[in-house]
This record gives C-alpha cells, structure tokens and sequence, in this order.
C-alpha cells in the first residue's frame, strides 16, 4: 500500500478511497502486465515460424532438409483430407495416443504400489536397492528391441515399453515421498492408536502424493516417446510408423508434421494432469498451485 | 481396548530407565541414566531441565514409541510393551495433516479406533467447539494461525479421552501472549477429563503454574535431580496473575536455584564443546 505519506503530521492516516484507489491501480498494472506478456509470446512465435518460413523461401536453409512451416500445413492437410498410407490419420492418432495412456496407466499403478511397499518396508528396500539403481541406469529404450521381438508388432509391444519408462520415474517419486513422511506426523498416527494400514491410507499416502503427482507430468511425457520409439522399431499403424516413413522418404516436412501433433497430444494430457493435480492437492496453500500450475 | 479403559487416568512409574543410543560416528551415548519417577493417576507434572537432557525421550518411552535400554515404564501398573493404549501425544511441532480440514484431523483420533466417521465427525465438531474454533471446522492447517493449529492439536489429543497425555513444550513456538491463553485452556480441559500429564518445557514459571509437581532433571545424561510438589490450590484460574503469588515466588525461587546449576553447567559443557 502506497498511499501518500506523511499527510498532516507523522501518522499517515489511510482512508478507504485511497486503499480503494490502490486497488484498482494494482489490478490495472496486472492487466497491463499479462497483456504485454501475451503480445510477446505472440513476437516470439511470428519470428520463428516466420524466419523460418523466409528463411527457405530465400534457398539459405535448405527447405529439403529442414521442411517448411507452408509445406508442414499442406501435409497435416493431405493426411486430414486423404489419409496416411496406413489409413485415416486419427485412426495414427488413436492407435499411438491409445499405446500411450496404457502405459501410463500400468506404469503409474505399479510404480505407486511398489514404491509405497519399498518405501515402507525398510528391509526389502534395502536387499533391492543396488538392483534397482542397476535397471537405473540401463537405457531402458533398448527394451524396446526385447519387446518388438517377443510381443510382436501388435500394441502389447508399445504399451510395454511405455510402462517400463513411466514406472522408474513415478517408483522412484513414490519411494523418495514416502520416505520423506514426517516422523511427527507418523508418531502421533501411532499414538491414536492407528494400524499399519490405516497409517499408509491417511498419513503415507497422501503425503508421498505430491512427489507422485510431480512425476505425472514428467510420466505422460515418456509415455508419449515409449509409444513412439516402439513404433519406429516395428508396427502397423501409429505416428511413430508415420514418421520413420517420413524419414524413409526424405520428408522432412511429414516428420515436422506428425510432431506438431504429438505436442498436441502431449500438451492436452498435461492439462489434464493439471486439473487432477489441482483437485488433488486442493490442501496445499495457494502459493504452490499456483507455481506448479505457471 | 475399551473406552471405559481409555477414561480412567493412569498412574506412570519409571523404575531405573537408562536409554542409550549408538550414535552415526559408532560410539554410545547415553541420554538418560537411571531415572526413577512417579506420577500419580490424574497428576498433573511438569519436566524442566536444561536443552538435550532427554526429556523428549522420557516421554516417547512413556509412549511406547521408544523402549528403555534398561529399566522398566509402567503405565497403570502394567509394563509398557507397544505403544501405550490411552496416550495422546502432542509435539513440539505441528503434528497436524496438512492434507486434512481441521474437523479431518481431529476426527483421526476416533477414525482410527474404528469409530464410524459419522460419529467420529460429530464428537470432532464438539471438540473443535470445546477448543473454540467453530466456524473453522473445514479450514485446511495452513490457513491458521500458530495459536490455532496447537488449538487443533490440542482437540486431536483430548477427543480420544486420554488416559495419559504427554507434551512436549506444546507452547514452545508461541509467543507469550498466546502461551498464557493456551495454557489457561489447556488447565480448564485437563481439569474436566483429569488424565495424568507429563508436560515437557523450558520455561519454569509456565511449569509452576501448570503442575502438581515439577521435576527437575540434571543436564546430559538426564536423571531426575529433585522433584517438587507444587502446593498451589486449585483450580488455578489464569496462569498470568498467579504468578504474583507469593508461594508461587517462593517456589520459583526455590526451584530455579536448583535447575540454574544444570542449566549453568549444560552451557558450560556446550560452551567447551565449541571451544575444542
């Protein structure tokens, strides 16, 4: 509050109009604010896809490797209008979003479960721990060949991988939550008189679920590239298939194209992730919501 | 256990409790050496003594959430084996779920008796009445001051009509206007249920004003150095004005020149500490 200072002696005495005045100025200065910032991301957004687009036009960046934004457009246009050469583009659409949310939800469930059992039983977690940071440190995208092989070109490959990839993020969030559990808070479950069972639903649990929530949006995402990567290396239909045949045919604009999508995809299920996060966390102080959620 | 259980006080005896830890560099370090007391049923006692004398210990052992290396606890003449049945517990810090509204936490008490959550919400509501903050029953902790939330904890521990209840500087992080109030409505509960108290503190005047007795323990490792009976009538009234009593001084007097030679003494050691 900054009203004027020092009227009529040593107490500044502030009155209503001037705090009302305050008021309406520092909402305006906000509005101000959030307009300028969206008139910049705006700037951004035309200089890149602008320079980008000049920029092939004019022959000094090679538009046949690098695409162009006109030629991008034209190509989500053909796949919408004929289709790609594996049929209807959402049926791509589907097929790779399907893969995606399955193994989100396999590799979420699991990673939860056994991140809370580890984290809880001292014993287990510490026979497991050195092959747990083994299976770490593996590039576990190689699994994807294992998969490919064994469970053939269907969905069952894709949603493995993806799984694989979601479960180490969201166990290891769930292990390291439920070991960050305040002594205090388990102590006096203890005291009144609470059962182990009852101390995981109402003390373990809801305290390790904002490191689980946190590694949701992280999740989605390797979801997304498990479903794709398990494409490139075989299937019959999804946008992972669509890009390495855009790659196979040195179009370039065909894999901008099916990543423009892909962003879609990803970007909506992070809103979604948002919202679950909002409602779940609905205890937290306004602060942090609002910082997770910027 | 049975609630009829749960509501008569409980008499704490401690016969020859020594508790060592190992600490992470390897060695032993003994925390309480051979700690005898007694506090009757429905007694209501104060520990002072100086910082890191095991006080915070004598009271998770009374719990059950900590065992003696040696020596025996006692609680209603039956060895405490487990965690106590009939303890509330209420921490320095808060001990309050963040995730839960204020009725959500006070109802855990009750919930994890296995009441039924409609009745454990209806005794909560009446608790959260009785510690006056009505109107707040679906506020989440972070939206309460520091004096309410120990009003909070205060309910969460009482609702389960304790048997024993075991603090541990409750009041220590508050300032002391809001200590003397709490303190006046922490006398004004414990004297409608009378459970058996072992109140944990820093503060001698506040244990003086509180208690029925006061234990004074010698700095580490921890054992009781003298225990006063505290000859104030009761009821209290409010702990600021009974201060100016003259037994109350004579007994502040009487009992800081004892705790004033530990205290010395856990700075002198502290002080040595720094310098080697």
């Amino acid at each position: 509050m900054s009203g004027p200072a020092g009227r009529g002696g040593a107490i500044s005495v502030i009155s209503p109009q001037t705090d009302a005045s305050d008021t309406v100025g520092v909402r305006h200065a906000a509005r101000r604010r959030k307009a300028l910032v969206w008139a910049a991301r705006l700037a951004t957004l035309i200089v890149v896809i602008g320079g980008w687009q000049l920029l092939t036009s004019a022959k000094i960046v090679d538009r046949f490797f690098w695409g162009q934004p006109s030629g991008i457009v034209a190509q989500l246009n053909d796949w919408v209008r004929h289709g790609t050469a594996y049929g209807s583009i959402w049926l791509q659409i589907w097929t790779t979003f399907k893969e995606a949310v399955l193994g989100f939800v396999f590799g979420v469930i699991t990673g939860v479960i056994v991140g809370v059992l580890l984290g809880q039983f001292r014993f287990f977690s510490e026979v497991l721990s050195p092959y747990i940071k083994v299976a770490n440190a593996i590039p576990r995208i190689v699994l994807g060949s294992l998969f490919t092989v064994a469970l053939g070109l269907g969905i069952a490959a894709k949603v493995s991988l993806a799984a694989v990839l979601v479960f180490f993020v969201v166990f290891f969030n769930a292990f390291q939550g439920v070991r960050e559990v305040d002594r205090n808070l388990l102590n006096n479950a203890r005291v009144l008189g609470a059962s182990r069972g009852a101390i995981t639903r109402h003390v373990v649990i809801p305290s390790a679920l904002t490191w689980i929530i946190a590694s949701l949006h992280v999740a989605f995402g390797l979801a997304i590239i498990g479903a794709i990567v398990g494409e490139f290396l075989g299937a019959q239909r999804g946008l992972g298939l669509v890009i390495a045949t855009a790659q196979n045919n040195f179009n370039p604009n065909g894999v901008f194209a099916a990543m423009f999508i892909i962003a879609v995809l990803a970007l909506t299920a992070e809103g979604l992730i948002g919202l679950l996060e909002r409602r779940l966390l609905s205890w937290r102080p306004p602060s942090q919501i609002e910082a997770s959620a910027a | 256990m049975t609630s009829t259980v749960a509501r008569r006080p409980a008499q704490i005896e401690l016969s020859g409790v020594t508790k060592r830890f190992l600490t992470p560099s390897g060695s032993m370090f003994t925390a309480l050496r051979a700690i005898d007391l007694a506090v009757g049923a429905g007694k209501f006692c104060a520990v002072v003594g100086p910082t890191g004398c095991g006080k915070s210990t004598t009271l998770t052992m009374v719990a059950g959430l900590d065992r003696p290396s040696t020596g025996t606890v006692r609680v209603g003449g039956q060895v405490v084996d487990g965690i106590t049945a009939g303890t509330s517990f209420m921490f320095q810090a808060d001990a309050l779920m963040p995730w839960k509204t204020v009725l959500g936490n006070v109802a855990l008490g009750p919930v994890f008796r296995g009441v039924p959550k409609k009745e454990a919400q209806s005794r909560a509501r009446d608790w959260v009445r009785r510690v006056g903050l009505a109107g707040f029953e679906e506020h989440h902790p972070h939206q309460l001051s520091g004096g309410m939330r120990k009003r909070v904890s205060l309910a969460a521990a009482l609702i389960n009509e304790p048997s024993i209840l075991l603090m541990d500087e409750p009041f220590g992080a508050l300032d002391v206007q809001t200590k003397a109030i709490m303190s006046n409505e922490l006398l004004g509960l414990w004297e409608q249920t009378r459970p058996s108290v072992i109140f944990v503190t820093h503060d001698l005047e506040e244990a003086i004003a509180l208690a029925d007795q006061v234990v004074v323990m010698t700095t580490g490792p921890g054992t009781v150095k003298a225990v006063y009976d505290i000859d104030l009538p009761r009821p209290r009234g409010a702990v600021q004005e009974i201060r100016f009593e003259s037994r109350f001084v004579e007994l502040h007097h009487q009992i800081w020149a004892s705790l004033r030679e530990e205290v010395e003494a856990a700075y002198a050691l502290t002080a040595q500490g720094r310098r080697s």
